[in-house]
């Protein structure tokens, strides 16, 4: 074979490869997310349908994402970029989009409309959607308590009762951050789930919040990690304590945890996808993302996790849990008997006051 | 050299002394020059073996430390985003708002960006550096940004419109402090302070001071950490030494045991023990020795950080005095005992001096890795038993001001450098002994 046939031949198989590239060439897709009961719904909602579709793609999980960010600005920098998708927070993913590292979103282009053919964007809850973010579950941080650490005629109902250390004694256990404790403050104080942030924004509303919060200091535990939360209530160690409404579910409905969630100022927030830019297999990942966050996949996933799925269509097909077979509808954060006085994170301000407040948060908590 | 060049012609070979009588080797080489050649090949080959070493700790440790330390002075940002704006701010004395020919400039620079692609955009980035100085400046700059294009003169109505902060001269003085390619500003920050109106340094409000704060507690810490690590190891350490070997051997296994299992089952284990329904404060209560109202708080505070780390710490301590002791013949303190001296005097005079270089050792190992822990604090700690490399885990993760980051890592970095040079001076670190 002379040299001109064998480029000949090179070049040909080059352009053929470059054709069939999206059809069925082996891809294997790196997916961050957050691990745990977490990632198990992810996986058995939208990577395995997927890849029993589209056997060619293989799905990597990497437990990443409580530190995605710095990952996805070292990736950036370095010119390295080996996550395909990572699931992350609004705020986070605000950041990462002012800086570049992640792709915007034509939200109606790329992403499957609901069944009725209404487009993504009015699909998807009111305020849900980022700029680089496309959102797939609703959570809330929720206060839950011991029964037993009360009479049984005087039990806590409201937010209002943390921060009552007179009827409600015991030590609580918070997370150590200024978010949701800072705002269950000021509602607690009286101020109305709607004007929380405006007050927040003001020096005065931050000192609020903080004299409230000294009123309670003596008794709280401070959690950092997730898991923490349901093993200091399950343990006795505390009476009250804050933590993820879906972590809370799998204690008390999987593992048979003596625990009662207060919905009741529950602070909801979103979590969703974004795509790093400059990945390697970009229309592979878009191709995966048209599927998983369609209207039947995002019900899916709430039969394996308590968290409310990000499209209002999605909704009517939540049924019963895969392995329990209770009916998963009444422990969405959405549920209406739940969402009756809801706080929603506003992103934008822990964006802009985020530094600030946890410097002073710190400050507090050292004191 | 020259000299010995010039009269190597004259040495008669055979003869070991050249003709002005100093010695040659039986080529006749001067034995001086010979020498120096085999030492120099010698050291070429001693080069030669460290050498990948070297370079393994150039690039992973000499070169990443120095990068970090200078992410704690770099700058970019603004400059590279803003240039003309930096320019025009030149001759503003600070005091009201900038005049328009300021925000013309402005709006030029980010026109410019928006023609970038998007990987490139330097607005985004700058956005987020001025966030660190003045909340809120992150979105009054994304959110300008959009508008830009449909801005028309007069733009500073129009930045004004867009973002209240635009129409604060504390948000310019900023951009103009900050409009450099190198900064302070994460020291300033790291050391508790702040830029004031006229840009003299000062203590931030009270209410935000924490990092001080945070390195007086971490060196409190530790240094309790190695006296405790010291009380309990230096007995063991003794034992073991007077023990015959086998014992010994087994005892060690003991000692190693925390080695081998890992770190989080280790501090998930003290929180079993400790925690107020744990073990140890149920005995307590069982036994009678306190009411059941009154559970002891070991842990989620700086007892149980403290616990915690001499445990995991405490082989770092026993090791480096336990291979010091071994070699302590026993007869020493026999022939101080003969002499006449009490048994303590014995042990304080001629004992305990032997022992320095280990506890020396023990207590240097245990101090620095203790000055840097950060998993088993943040577990157990609570809210006052963090350490400041908690905080600098937090700012390299979540809050991702890397500089502010650096600039914490470079003080703890340049500390323990200090430490261990006051150590050095103190006690000599010749006479370490690790091991």
């Amino acid at each position: 074979m002379s040299s001109k046939v064998k480029l000949i031949a090179l070049s040909s198989a080059v352009s053929a490869m470059a054709l069939s590239a999206a059809a069925d060439d082996p891809v294997s897709l790196t997916i961050v997310s957050w691990g745990g009961a977490y990632t198990q719904s992810q996986v058995r909602a939208y990577h395995e349908p997927y890849m029993e579709m589209n056997p060619h793609v293989t799905i990597i999980n990497d437990d990443g994402s409580a530190n995605a960010l710095a990952s996805l600005r070292a990736q950036a920098q370095a010119g390295n970029v080996t996550w395909d998708l990572v699931d992350m927070l609004p705020s986070d993913a605000q950041l990462a989009c002012d800086e570049g590292i992640i792709m915007p979103i034509d939200h109606d282009e790329m992403l499957a409309p609901a069944p009725d053919g209404t487009p993504a964007s009015e699909d998807f809850l009111p305020g849900s959607l980022g700029e680089c973010f496309i959102p797939q579950i609703l959570y809330s941080t929720v206060l839950t308590f011991r029964p037993d650490a009360f009479p049984e005629d005087a039990q806590p109902e409201t937010i209002a009762d943390l921060f009552d250390t007179e009827n409600f004694p015991g030590r609580r256990a918070l997370q150590d951050r200024p978010g949701t404790n800072l705002e269950w403050a000021l509602y607690a104080d009286g101020v109305d789930p709607e004007e929380i942030y405006d007050v927040l924004s003001t020096p005065e509303g931050v000192d609020r919040a903080f004299a409230k919060l000294d009123t309670i200091k003596d008794d709280i535990i401070f959690w950092t990690e997730g898991a923490q939360a349901p093993q200091l209530l399950a343990d006795g160690e505390v009476a009250f304590a804050t933590g993820y409404n879906g972590r809370m579910f799998d204690a008390i409905e999987v593992e048979g945890m003596e625990a009662e969630i207060i919905w009741d100022g529950q602070v909801v927030e979103w979590d969703g996808w974004v795509v790093p830019a400059d990945g390697d297999n970009i229309d592979a990942v878009m191709d995966y993302l048209f599927f998983a966050t369609d209207t039947q996949r995002l019900a899916d996933q709430a039969q394996f996790i308590s968290y409310g799925p990000a499209r209002a269509s999605s909704s009517e097909l939540v049924g019963q849990h895969a392995d329990l077979g209770i009916d998963m509808a009444p422990h969405m954060p959405s549920a209406l008997e739940n969402y009756f006085a809801p706080i929603v994170l506003d992103n934008d301000f822990w964006v802009d006051y985020g530094d600030e407040l946890r410097e002073r948060f710190a400050n507090w908590m050292l004191q | 050299m020259a000299m010995a060049d010039a009269t190597q012609d004259d040495v008669q070979v055979g003869d070991t002394t050249d003709k002005r009588g100093r010695l040659v080797t039986s080529d006749g080489t001067p034995l001086r020059r010979a020498l120096e050649r085999s030492m120099r090949r010698r050291k070429l080959m001693a080069f030669a073996l460290v050498a990948p070493l070297l370079a393994f700790i150039l690039i992973f440790f000499a070169f990443p430390i120095a990068q970090m330390m200078w992410r704690s002075v770099d700058n970019p940002q603004i400059v590279n985003a803003v240039p003309r704006t930096l320019e025009a701010l030149q001759d503003w004395d600070g005091r009201d708002v900038p005049p328009e020919r300021v925000f013309a400039a402005l709006h030029a620079d980010m026109m410019e960006d928006l023609d970038r692609p998007r990987r490139e955009q330097r607005i985004g980035p700058m956005g987020i550096r001025l966030n660190y100085e003045l909340s809120a400046a992150r979105s009054a700059v994304s959110r300008t940004a959009r508008q830009v294009p449909n801005f028309e003169a007069p733009f500073r109505d129009a930045f004004t419109d867009a973002h209240r902060l635009w129409g604060q001269p504390e948000l310019w003085r900023v951009i103009q402090r900050e409009g450099r390619p190198l900064t302070m500003s994460y020291y300033v920050a790291a050391l508790d302070r702040e830029f004031d109106e006229d840009g003299s340094i000062v203590k931030r409000p009270e209410n935000r001071q924490i990092y001080v704060n945070l390195f007086g507690r971490t060196l409190a810490l530790s240094v309790t950490i190695t006296v405790m690590t010291f009380l309990l190891g230096f007995p063991i350490a003794y034992y073991l030494s007077i023990l015959p070997m086998r014992y010994a051997n087994l005892l060690m296994i003991a000692v190693l045991l925390p080695f081998w299992t890992s770190l989080l089952v280790r501090t998930s284990a003290w929180i079993v023990l400790l925690q107020q329904q744990g073990v140890l404060n149920t005995l307590f209560v069982n036994i009678g020795l306190i009411g059941d109202d009154n559970r002891l708080d070991l842990i989620y505070n700086q007892t149980g950080t403290i616990i915690a780390m001499t445990h995991i710490l405490l082989p770092f301590m026993v090791l480096p005095l336990y291979s010091v002791m071994r070699t302590i013949p026993p007869s020493y303190m026999r022939a101080a005992k003969s002499l006449g001296a009490t048994p303590t005097t014995a042990f304080r005079r001629v004992y305990f001096p032997q022992t320095l270089p280990g506890i020396g050792a023990g207590g240097v190992l245990v101090f620095i890795i203790s000055i840097g822990y950060y998993i088993t604090p943040a577990l157990v700690g609570g809210q006052s038993g963090r350490m400041i490399s908690n905080e600098i885990a937090r700012h390299i993760q979540q809050s991702l001001n890397w500089g502010l980051a650096a600039a914490l890592g470079s003080m703890l970095l340049v500390g323990v450098l200090l430490l261990y040079w006051l150590f050095n001076r103190l006690v000599g670190t010749d006479s370490l002994k690790f091991g």
